[in-house]
């Protein structure tokens, strides 16, 4: 209070007013951090949830009521803000990258291109070794169909909606798209199950990626709708202005420049729909043995693979549980990278 | 090449708002025509319902007759497409097509238009591209996006993109009125140059620009906000800002309204 003071005496200019030193933030979060951590020893907590929950605190209101000492009130909210924002984002990211360190502490044990490379044909659960294979064979072969009918649909529905649709026919296909979104994965399953009990079928990889797709083709569709909107109408009447027709104009206009931002969302959305259970649960059942052909017989998939290795309870299986999860997360960060990937290559180019 | 423009009663429509009321004009082959008003008097409406772009917009309807050469645009079993082939446009703001280089987006009418040959692309990029006062500018980086270049270059990108289908008429909306002086000056001079080929029509805020470029000058206004625009009165650029027969048309060049 003193130096403040006497700082303000030295400047009395109206536009200086007295500032915490930059390294301040840091220090106050240290002092908390320690602060927090010397409470909990003291009270004998042990969590370190609690002392990380009394450090956050800690450091917001040490963070204001230093501030408003030192600085005026103004600066005192600001600095709250700031640091309630990054109490926030470490809230986030310490949850995800412990996730993230705990899956790929526990997956690299038996994971290897062995495990990569053969099923569970002969191996009981019980037992080491085993692998894969087929999870990975059936994931990629039950999403990439799921990809094949829900990503046509959606984006022709989303340019049906943007460029074409009026009235009532597009107000219920929006509504019923949004209901779409909304349904659980399981009742997706359901659904499918019983048309396969209707024409008495046997569980099998292809049943499993239409449910997948009904999962799939709302978010599709969302996605694209918005990423045609970005399109500046002004491209559109140039190229009607050129004598363009119409669908020629969303063919070689509209697309193209929306081409990043739809690839993104169907990646995103296929990441989504990798991860499902419940309807692959039900409807190809899962395997332990190598079956290439999703039109016939059961399958396995990784969500699935982890979910059967994990129930049965044994040491070995819970360690290729979490190596197919580290697989699985594996697969859906690559796709989220090509995403990235085309969605910077294909970008309208502005360079000179 | 160039033809006529004959307008008889037309009124135009967005939804159940009527934005202009019985118009009728002629616009010369080979001439520059001038439209200029107030805001909001309908202008660029009318512009747009010359090539039919006017119902493009949601709720843009038409009623009365645009006679291109004898020919009703708005006639049954006439095709809105090849009318826009007929009658090409430049807009207000420069908008060439982000994904395309230079070259693409000159050959851009032409080839999605499916109606050209391979060997006469490269040709008729270039013609284009001379017609628009910008093949010195670009020759060298034909392959550069065509969102690298400066406003008035793009402006005048633009321009070689319409020219290149080779229409009959050409209607500029406010071409010049997102550019600096500079770049305005090279846009009129390319005027000047293309109503040898074109019967051009160019809505303009700027009235020392409508009195250098045209031959013909309409001046269109509105009783009231929300009323419909109509067309004041028509005639040689050079009577209009000298010796108009309409009071409003004096007051308006004038300044001392709108």
């Amino acid at each position: 209070m003193s130096t403040a003071s006497s700082l303000t005496a030295k400047h009395p200019s109206t536009l200086r007013g007295a500032r915490l030193p930059k390294w301040a933030p840091w220090a106050i979060a240290a002092g908390s951090v320690a602060l927090g951590v010397g409470i909990s020893a003291a009270a004998g907590l042990h969590s370190n949830i609690q002392w990380a929950l009394i450090a956050a605190i800690l450091h917001v209101l040490g963070t204001y009521v230093i501030a408003a000492r030192v600085e005026n009130r103004r600066q005192a909210k600001d600095r709250v803000v700031t640091s309630l924002v990054w109490v926030a984002f470490l809230l986030a990211v310490v949850p995800l990258a412990s996730l993230v360190w705990s899956t790929v502490q526990r997956g690299v044990k038996v994971l290897d291109v062995y495990f990569l490379s053969h099923s569970m044909g002969v191996i009981a659960d019980s037992e080491p070794g085993g692998g894969i294979y087929h999870a990975i064979l059936g994931t990629l072969e039950q999403v990439g169909l799921a990809t094949l009918i829900a990503a046509p649909v959606g984006v022709l529905t989303a340019i049906y909606l943007v460029e074409y649709g009026r009235g009532n026919l597009a107000r219920a296909v929006t509504f019923f798209v949004d209901v779409m979104t909304g349904i659980p994965s399981i009742v997706a399953g359901l659904f499918i199950l019983s048309l396969m009990l209707m024409f008495d079928m046997e569980p099998f990889g292809f049943a499993g990626s239409l449910a997948l797709a009904i999962l799939m083709m709302p978010v599709v569709v969302r996605s694209t709708e918005e990423m045609l909107k970005l399109v500046p109408n002004e491209l559109r009447e140039a190229s009607l202005a050129l004598g363009v027709p119409k669908w020629r104009t969303i063919l070689k206009v509209v697309l193209p420049t929306s081409i990043g931002g739809i690839t993104t969302g169907i990646m995103l959305s296929i990441a989504r729909i990798a991860g499902e259970t419940a309807p692959v649960l039900l409807l190809v059942f899962g395997s332990k043995f190598i079956n290439a052909n999703p039109f016939e017989g059961a399958q396995a998939s990784l969500p699935l693979y982890i979910y059967q290795q994990y129930g049965s309870g044994e040491a070995t299986a819970y360690d290729r549980a979490w190596a197919a999860s580290l697989t699985l997360i594996a697969f859906v960060m690559i796709l989220n990278l090509v995403a990235r990937g085309i969605a910077r290559w294909k970008a309208p180019k502005t360079g000179r | 090449m160039a033809k006529r423009i004959d307008v008889s009663g037309l009124t135009a429509y967005y939804g159940s708002h009527k934005a202009i009321e019985d118009i009728s004009m002629t616009v010369e082959p080979r001439s520059v025509t001038a439209f200029i008003g107030p805001s909001g008097c309908g202008k660029s409406t009318f512009l747009r319902t010359l090539n039919r772009m006017h119902e493009v917009t949601s709720g843009g309807r038409v009623e009365g007759k645009v006679l291109l050469d004898d020919e009703d645009l708005y006639g049954t079993g006439i095709d809105p497409v090849s009318v826009r082939r007929e009658v090409g446009m430049v807009f207000q703001r420069p908008n060439p097509f982000p994904t395309m280089s230079i070259f693409d987006n000159v050959a851009a009418g032409l080839r999605l238009n499916g109606s050209y040959k391979k060997s006469e692309l490269a040709d008729v990029v270039e013609r284009s591209l001379k017609g628009a006062n910008l093949w010195n500018e670009v020759k060298d980086r034909l392959n550069k996006p065509g969102s690298g270049l400066s406003g008035g270059q793009q402006q005048r990108l633009c321009i070689a993109r319409a020219i290149a289908v080779e229409p009959n008429v050409l209607l500029m909306d406010e071409p010049c009125s997102a550019l600096d002086p500079i770049s305005t000056l090279a846009i009129e001079d390319l005027i000047g140059e293309l109503k040898e080929r074109f019967t051009i029509v160019i809505v303009t805020h700027n009235m020392q620009q409508a009195a250098r470029v045209s031959d013909r000058t309409a001046f269109f206004n509105l009783a009231a906000v929300g009323q419909p625009g109509k067309l004041i009165e028509i005639d040689e650029t050079e009577r209009i800002f000298s010796n108009p027969s309409v009071q409003a048309t004096e007051d308006y060049i004038s300044g001392r309204f709108g």
